[in-house]
């Protein structure tokens, strides 16, 4: 058997290689492309300089007004699972709480929808001339922002809870905590693991925005330092990494949805938030 | 009308190859309904591909009208098995009728006409503007028929249409293909693995062995053209006729058991 | 008397807690001496005369139509790739890693790329939201597309539902469910980036009035500003709804409906 046919044949029908082909092309288009001139290499610079700048960023230290890349890369970090932690724990609390509460969910119901959509950049003037700066401002957008994602999907989940089930606690005298832990929580989990999922996303974007425009120290200022700066290679280089925190943040909560719903008896489908 | 010659299939998944047809040769002449039966597992449904252009076969023919098949002929309708998933839940049951009608660019007056009447010949006239999942599972079913109807198919196959519904059911939709049957004079091919049923319906049985599957017998059923469900099955020719079948099917069962897979 | 109370309770829960919320805040800011922090009652006196003059005209409408421009693009760019994409098993195999990648890099951090690219005009603005806005629907769109159900799949070939009307009322309804999903989390993607888009080299919108009364220390005006933002987002939130309760009447109906039968 010819080797090169073969090997053809198995990118041609295994996902993987055929994807890893794809990412190869897109990165060698955009070396080619700058340097033939189709694009403006001032704007677009060849993969090998982005490469070249990050590899640079690696290697600089502090400075005054421009951390290192790896200061940076941690403040980020930082900031955003900080964020994140304390959202994904107050939804899953007050989602148990508000939706275990038939009265309290109608009350709150309409406040929620309103609060909800309200877009996190609006509290951003507000919370500078009140805190400043510094790591808090841009701590409270991610809370807030992504807060509401978990809180939505674990009231989705507590409402999906089988009423048989529900029933059947009851008259077996289980007490509110019991009846949580065996009833209501195994059918809110998958709803859980959604909306960990959507707000790590929404965390990550609120991090950049509030570095960025608030100022926070972070891979966004960084990118901010570095636009004042026009230097473009860096700028590409902060936004790879960036693009990398993402794409591994989405392979983690993936990986977790995927462990929870295999034990999980009941795959449910992603309800629209 | 309908020719099948010496067709096989083999599935090739993941190195193994699955051979669900090893040789199916029978033919169904213009106007005749005929219904294949065979054991759970024998390929029906892949040989109803086959004749729908769905899939391709490894070796053989297909012939509709004459003309070898290579993709979805012209003038075959196709009734699936799984009618809640064959009609699309966002569109009206008219609106799913007049569909195929849409594709063949019939005008819309006729299209209007054409709807009306395959709804009213089902029985469903009154559930035109319904969503396909306000309907009970019989009547999805009957949607499905009427749509097939509509289409003016000069061939209609059926893939065990009847196999999800209850028995009360059955007996109505069974009577109601028999009726579509007579009025409209198209050609019928009709998929089940119920022995009573082929026997019921049709005027020819073909009979399947089990995988790998070929055809055992080619079998008339000389019972009176008017059929009910009563009178019919009580009689004592439909009692020989349906007691042979059992016989064939039972006796390809065993055999299948005995004979080493290839 | 059952219907009036049952009528009575209901509006109390919907204008409940909003007007409990209010009042704390109206009493808790009343006698607020902190510049950042004015009182409610100075908040909602400065609110007409900030917001219904030039400004509806000048910030306010300029912004709501970048978004509008941008998002209804990145409808239509991230809908046909999607489906382009989704159709098929090879394109999609190839281009997924390299989408999950572009979708995984924060929209905001594009911002100062495309303002050195494409200058700080207007197209610049919309080009943030477009590339933003973008990757939910296409991805979502991808994910639906994949996802018809075979079995129409097979359907529209035998009824021969092919080009632009089987595009249009079997690939697009089928995955419109996704599609309104990934069109509902670009719109939260799209707010954020209409404002930040105009807070740096602008000359007018929403996020230009922010930053205005930020640095002219104007906090009453600032904190109606959020109250505006606050009330476009739970405005545009409801339009969405609305459209989408239309889109996915059917959808609905046929999950209650799946629900009731199991």
């Amino acid at each position: 058997m010819n080797p090169y046919r073969s090997f053809l044949s198995r990118v041609g029908t295994s996902p993987a290689l055929l994807g890893l082909l794809g990412l190869g092309v897109f990165a060698v288009l955009l070396e080619i492309l700058p340097r033939a001139g189709v694009l403006s290499s001032d704007y677009f610079p060849p993969t090998s300089r982005i490469i070249g700048a990050l590899w640079r960023e690696l290697g600089r230290p502090d400075e005054q007004f421009r951390p290192s890349l790896l200061t940076a890369l941690s403040d980020t970090l930082v900031t955003w699972l900080y964020g994140l932690s304390i959202a994904v724990a107050a939804g899953i609390v007050l989602g148990l709480i508000i939706g275990s509460l038939p009265l309290l969910r109608e009350f709150t119901a309409s406040t929620i929808e309103f609060l909800r959509p309200i877009p996190s950049v609006a509290l951003i003037p507000g919370l500078i001339v009140l805190l400043g700066v510094g790591r808090e401002p841009t701590l409270v957008i991610v809370v807030y922002a992504s807060f509401w994602q978990v809180l939505v999907q674990v009231l989705y989940g507590v409402a999906d809870v089988d009423p048989v089930a529900r029933d059947t606690a009851r008259s077996y005298h289980l007490g509110p905590l019991r009846r949580v832990r065996y009833v209501i929580w195994p059918t809110a989990l998958p709803y859980v693991m959604t909306g960990i999922r959507l707000a790590t996303t929404v965390a990550l974007i609120v991090t950049i925005t509030g570095e960025m425009v608030i100022g926070t120290p972070g891979l966004g200022d960084n990118l901010y330092i570095a636009y004042s700066g026009g230097d473009v290679p860096v700028m590409y280089a902060l936004i790879l990494v960036t693009g990398l925190i993402g794409v591994v943040a989405n392979t983690i909560t993936r990986a977790g949805e995927r462990i929870v719903l295999r034990w999980h008896p009941s795959v449910r489908g992603e309800v629209a938030a | 009308m309908l020719k099948v010659q010496s067709l096989r299939k083999v599935y090739d998944g993941h190195g193994r190859q699955v051979e669900a047809l090893r040789d199916i040769t029978f033919s169904v002449n213009p106007g005749e309904f005929v219904c294949v039966v065979g054991p759970s597992g024998c390929g029906k449904t892949t040989l109803l591909r086959l004749l729908g252009g769905l899939i391709a076969p490894t070796s053989g023919t297909v012939m509709v009208e004459g003309r070898p098949v290579s993709g979805p002929p012209d003038g075959l309708a196709i009734v699936f098995q799984e009618y809640g998933r064959s009609l699309m839940p966002w569109l009206r049951v008219r609106e799913n009728v007049e569909l195929p009608l849409k594709a063949k660019r019939v005008p819309r007056a006729e299209r209007a006409a054409l709807v009306h009447e395959s709804l009213a010949a089902v029985g469903l006239a009154d559930a035109a503007t319904a969503y396909p999942w306000q309907l009970s599972g019989g009547m999805q079913q009957r949607v499905a028929i009427a749509r097939a109807i509509a289409f003016q198919p000069r061939v209609l196959l059926m893939d065990e249409p009847f196999a999800a519904v209850d028995a009360q059911t059955r007996a109505d939709l069974e009577d109601l293909v028999r009726s579509v049957w007579q009025r409209f004079g198209m050609t019928m091919l009709f998929v089940t693995h119920d022995i009573d049923e082929s026997v019921y319906l049709a005027e020819r049985v073909v009979i399947l062995s089990s995988s790998p599957t070929i055809v055992l017998e080619d079998l008339a059923i000389d019972l009176p053209a008017q059929r009910d469900q009563l009178e019919t099955r009580s009689s004592a020719r439909f009692v020989e006729l349906r007691h042979h079948v059992y016989e064939q099917v039972q006796k390809a069962k065993n055999r299948s058991a005995v004979t080493p897979v290839v | 008397m059952k219907a009036v109370i049952t009528g009575l309770r209901r509006v109390v829960a919907l204008v409940g807690l909003p007007i409990v919320l209010l009042l704390v805040w109206w009493f808790a800011s009343a006698d607020s001496h902190t510049a950042a922090m004015p009182p409610l009652k100075r908040i909602l006196k400065v609110f007409p005369d900030t917001w219904f003059g030039e400004r509806l005209t000048d910030d306010v409408l300029p912004s709501l139509i970048r978004l509008t421009e941008g998002y209804c693009a990145a409808l239509v760019i991230g809908i046909v790739a999607g489906v382009a994409i989704g159709s098929s098993r090879t394109v999609r195999a190839f281009v997924e890693p390299v989408l999950e990648f572009l979708r995984a890099i924060p929209p905001p951090a594009l911002v100062p790329i495309l303002f050195l690219i494409a200058g700080i005009g207007d197209t610049t603005k919309i080009l943030v939201i477009i590339a933003g806005c973008v990757w939910p629907i296409l991805l979502n769109t991808v994910e639906g597309v994949r996802g018809v159900d075979p079995v129409l799949v097979d359907t529209c070939l035998t009824y021969r539902v092919s080009g632009l009307l089987r595009l249009r009322t079997f690939v697009l309804r089928s995955a419109s469910p996704q599609i309104m999903t990934g069109a509902r989390q670009a719109l939260s993607v799209g707010i954020i980036l209409m404002v930040i888009s105009e807070l740096k080299a602008s000359t007018d919108g929403l996020g230009y009035t922010f930053e205005q009364f930020q640095t002219r220390f104007q906090y009453p005006q600032m904190w109606s500003g959020v109250l505006v933002l606050g009330l476009i987002g739970v405005v545009l939130s409801l339009l969405f709804r609305f459209v989408e309760s239309r889109v996915l009447a059917w959808h609905r109906g046929q999950r209650a409906a799946e629900r009731t039968s199991l």
